[in-house]
């Protein structure tokens, strides 16, 4: 099959849904790739390059769509480019299908098939297409980036010989695929990162980011995102009030805000409104990411930058990937490449679109002269939702008080049995034994504690050292044989000569091979 | 004979060792605690052969350098491998030199009662204080520990056979148990636990001719007896270290090492020397903790480990499932090179494959590319406390990447690959998983809980205590197979 990807003409859309690259690997697939020329000079990809990876240039934009068996593009077809797509024709783009009806209706009357890529599911096996999350992960990047280009101080903390730098504070609200690379990027240029999501399960997600997570003194059981697939869903009116309450809270001090909030196909929910944006110092910068879908500030204008009355810049661009477009496209055509080869399972470039792959029935808007969304639910779920977790039975502070004493009463009480158990023993030898041998006694039962005491504070990680040097001391013992040695008996000095020549063997060999190890302990 | 001098010394030296023990809190400090312990040993002997040993010091010092050449030449030939064994060939040492010393106490007991008997006075003297003429006389005829002895009263005599039967008791127990455990250690015996016919009734036996033997010598004073009771001491030492599996070893160690201590300390008792006494009870509570500890570490009582082997399971074992994958040098290259944080967690298989060196270069490697690469160390890994710390030392693995247990085992899931070379019993999940297996219960390392885990074992077989390790047959464990060293040297050069 041919594969052809046209300019695209959007007004300011750099990206372009083939690279040379990809173009190779389809060709693995079996396809022939076909390109316009100049769809890729925006993201740097001239058409040379594509004719070395052996795509067809071709010259208009119409001799493209006449030729081309699938047509993959970036942004939602125009009214143009509709009247252009013929039956059996297959065409792989952003198409907006929640709100674009007509289009698909009349899609669905030419005969041709429409893959809509934001309606990729969010399962494991379609991440490698998901474009909505590559879109996403750059979208986050370039809106710190875009914040950095207009907040007027650095974003880490540094003290320097001409003054002390305080670092940035950012606040990302949202904390979907865009919002964590935005912390991921944050965190790396050394802001300190706050971060919120109505989502509690993503709190893990975001410390694993380094940014800290914003949470609510609310008690409501929290909604679980598995339920909708991964995605946030509308909160209740006081959960809305307890979260703007603590935004409210935070606005003086944070410098840059990133909004990401935005729930399927709804309008964007305000959430940083405009005392908010008035209580912020001047020179802090909003990024609203949600701008398309009305902003997540009512301050934003779509696709413009402002600077409030108070100094505050609020930035509502709507074409982050397309500002990095050599990135995104390389993603967006990995994206539909990895499309390409679910619809070409063979790899001998015959497309075979099988309504019944959960992820190919779940993109297709429309197929075989009907429209085919909304797609019914996927058989598998996104997320395994999270187990309920069944929380520890929380002991009350009497309850506590109540248990330390015990423990104490039950240590002090085997303690004073254990002493005077101890106590009645000592009584008891002194009672027979010589007071010579409990002079000695008294040396032993000291040593033994001191031992203890000692002994518990070593490291672990020194125990063979441990065990090394007592040894060589408990080679103490030649003390004895030297005070045996000197007897006039013959048998009594060849034993007592025997331990000493024993015993050194031990004090030596252990001292020394002690010091062999503890000299290899060393520091990185 | 009383030496003002030799009893300040001891002080000295007493203090000094409490300070070399107490000095192992961490690595620094310890460096400077083993001088205390090398001066206050030094002094000890110096003071000693200056006071109460004044005899043949030519002898003594030869003997002492005889034995310090060949403790020098031990000490440097060594392999850090096999720290384990030397460590109990020398407890061995300790507990032969006991048992001497505890027999030339009753030696010198005969020779001064025989002393007195000729001169036809009575001995042991009836009450405490001065001598009466003839006896101090005969008396003074002895030198060293024999004077003391015939100064002792009847009372005295008693406690002091006691204390002698106690020493050789110790130190004959020590001296077998030790050389068994230093054959097991080293190969030589069989390392699985063994018991000879009539298991537990056979120590018992010998425990009761025992005190048998020490009433019968308390009563006679006589040779015999004495000798019987040896020979029943040596028998449970074989006997009982006989029967313990090489995974128990590091109790073992330790608790010997603890014995010797005990030994030092009953001698101490019997020569009436308090430097003895301080000393053996430092290092026999010493033993008795890193006994302790051991056993906590596999969550089983001191007494089950010294009765020796596992005990039966208490019913059936929850069967394995899934297969056991294996993986090559570059599947495992790739993984390291793609990881962002990597557990090692080295046992006793890395000792033997001598792997260490491997393992650090390894390390050196992964951490040059600013990978997160840690030591998880069980308690009870190898066959001594500490052991692995020890071999990653000598291969210049930096402590402070080196983690104990409770340290690292939550750090787990936040790791990309754990490593397992040559342990098994302390990363099997089955301790938590399964309540019917041997080791249910004993803390292990959740290496499971990581991204990847590759297992670097030799073959299939099961781990010291032949038990199944469901670990290997995890989704997430990939089998490395071969030995240590050469699949480590295998997959060094894919490391890039």
């Amino acid at each position: 099959m041919k594969i052809g990807t046209p300019k695209e003409v959007f007004e300011g859309e750099a990206r372009v849904a083939m690279t040379p690259d990809s173009a190779l690997q389809l060709q693995k697939l079996g396809h022939d790739c076909l390109i316009e020329t100049g769809a890729g000079s925006k993201a740097g990809f001239a058409d040379a390059d594509y004719k070395e990876a052996g795509v067809e240039v071709v010259k208009t934009a119409a001799a493209l769509w006449k030729a081309a068996d699938v047509v993959a593009k970036v942004r939602q077809p125009d009214a143009t480019e509709m009247k252009r797509l013929r039956e059996g024709q297959t065409l792989i783009s952003f198409f907006n299908p929640g709100a674009n009806e007509a289009q698909m209706k009349s899609a669905a009357k030419t005969g041709a098939t429409v893959i809509a890529m934001e309606m990729i599911p969010r399962i494991s096996r379609a991440q490698k297409m998901d474009a909505l999350s590559s879109m996403a992960n750059i979208a986050g990047y370039r809106a710190v980036i875009e914040a950095g280009n207009n907040f007027g101080r650095f974003f880490t903390g540094q003290i320097t010989a001409a003054g002390k730098v305080p670092p940035a504070k950012v606040l990302v609200v949202g904390a979907g695929v865009a919002g964590l690379a935005a912390i991921g990027t944050s965190t790396s240029l050394g802001a300190i990162t706050y971060a919120f999501d109505v989502r509690p399960e993503v709190a893990e997600q975001v410390e694993s980011m380094g940014a800290e997570f914003v949470y609510l003194d609310f008690e409501e059981e929290q909604q679980d995102g598995s339920a909708s697939g991964g995605y946030a869903s509308v909160s209740s009116p006081e959960f809305r009030e307890a979260q703007l309450a603590k935004f409210r809270e935070l606005a003086p001090d944070i410098d840059i805000v990133i909004t990401t909030a935005l729930i399927p196909n709804r309008e964007a929910p305000e959430l940083w409104t405009e005392d908010m944006v008035a209580a912020m110092k001047p020179g802090s910068v909003i990024v609203d990411l949600a701008a398309e879908k009305g902003g997540n500030c009512k301050l934003t204008v779509m696709a413009e930058k402002i600077v409030t009355d108070n100094g505050v810049t609020i930035i509502g661009y709507t074409d982050f990937p397309s500002r990095m477009a050599a990135q995104s496209s390389s993603l967006y055509a990995t994206n539909i490449r990895h499309l390409m080869t679910d619809l070409t399972p063979e790899k001998d470039g015959v497309i075979v679109h099988d309504m019944e792959d959960d992820v190919i029935r779940g993109a297709t808007v429309a197929h075989g002269s009907e429209v085919t969304f909304p797609p019914p639910p996927p058989k598998v779920a996104a997320i395994a939702a999270a187990p309920k977790k069944e929380a520890p039975k929380e002991l009350t502070a009497e309850e506590k008080a109540a248990a330390e004493t015990a423990a104490f009463k039950q240590q002090t009480r085997s303690q004073v049995t254990l002493i005077a158990a101890g106590g009645l023993a000592m009584l008891a030898v002194g009672l027979v034994a010589p007071p010579s041998f409990l002079q000695h006694f008294i040396v032993f039962v000291l040593s033994v504690f001191i031992g203890f005491q000692v002994i518990w504070g070593v490291a672990h990680s020194l125990h063979t050292p441990l065990m090394a040097v007592t040894n060589a001391i408990s080679s103490i013992i030649i003390l004895g044989a030297l005070m045996q040695i000197g007897s006039g008996s013959w048998l009594v000095m060849i034993l007592a000569a025997l331990s000493v020549f024993m015993a050194g063997i031990n004090i030596f060999g252990g001292f020394l091979v002690t010091r062999r190890m503890l000299a290899m302990f060393q520091k990185s | 004979m009383e030496f003002g001098f030799t009893t300040a010394a001891y002080v000295v030296a007493a203090v000094l060792f409490i300070l070399a023990l107490g000095g192992l809190k961490n690595q620094e400090s310890a460096k400077r605690a083993i001088w205390y312990g090398i001066v206050g040993m030094a002094l000890a002997v110096v003071a000693t052969l200056l006071g109460p040993g004044a005899g043949l010091w030519l002898m003594s010092l030869i003997l002492i350098a005889g034995g310090a050449f060949i403790g020098m030449q031990l000490a440097n030939r060594v392999q850090m491998t096999q720290m384990p064994e030397l460590v109990a060939a020398m407890h061995s040492l300790v507990g032969l030199a006991a048992v001497f010393v505890g027999l030339n106490a009753h030696i010198e007991i005969g020779r001064v009662a025989s002393a007195f008997a000729t001169a036809e006075l009575p001995f042991p003297q009836e009450s405490y204080g001065a001598l009466s003429g003839a006896a101090k006389e005969v008396a003074d005829q002895f030198r060293g520990f024999a004077a003391i002895v015939a100064k002792k009263t009847g009372a005295e005599i008693t406690i002091l056979r006691i204390e002698l039967v106690l020493g050789i008791w110790i130190g004959a127990v020590t001296f077998t148990g030790s050389v068994i455990a230093y054959g097991k250690l080293a190969g030589r015996v069989n390392t699985a636990a063994e018991k000879l016919p009539g298991g537990h009734l056979l120590n018992i036996a010998a425990a009761a001719i025992s005190v048998i033997s020490l009433i019968w010598y308390l009563g006679s004073g006589g040779f015999f007896p004495l000798f019987l009771l040896t020979l029943a001491a040596l028998f449970i030492g074989y006997h009982l270290i006989m029967g313990i599996g090489g995974a128990d070893m590091p109790v073992v160690v330790s608790m010997l090492n603890s014995y010797s201590g005990w030994a030092a300390a009953a001698i101490g008792f019997s020569l009436g020397n308090d430097l003895l006494i301080v000393v053996g009870a430092l290092v026999g509570s010493s033993g008795a903790i890193l006994s302790y500890i051991m056993c906590k570490a596999m969550n089983r009582s001191f007494v089950s480990v010294i009765l020796g082997g596992f005990g039966g399971p208490a019913g059936e074992q929850m069967a394995v499932e899934g297969e056991q994958v294996a993986i090559e040098a570059d599947g495992v290259a790739q993984a390291l090179n793609e990881a962002d944080s990597v557990i090692i967690i080295p046992g006793y298989g890395m000792a033997v494959a001598q792997a260490q060196g491997a393992v650090s270069d390894l390390v050196k490697k992964l951490r040059a590319k600013g990978k997160n690469v840690r030591f998880a160390i069980h308690p009870v890994a190898g066959r001594l406390p500490g052991h692995m710390n020890v071999l990653l030392a000598e291969a210049k693995v930096p402590y402070d990447i080196v983690m104990e247990m409770d340290e690292i085992n939550d750090d787990f899931p936040d790791t990309d690959v754990a490593i397992v070379i040559g342990s098994n019993d302390i990363v099997n999940p089955a301790a938590q998983d399964d309540p019917n297996s041997p080791i249910a219960g004993m803390p292990v390392l959740e290496c499971w809980k990581a991204k990847t885990v590759f297992v670097s074992k030799r073959g299939q077989g099961t781990g010291y205590s032949g038990i199944e390790n469901p670990l290997f047959f995890k989704d997430n464990t990939r089998m490395f197979y071969g030995d240590a060293k050469a699949s480590l040297d295998k997959l060094l050069p894919l490391i890039d």
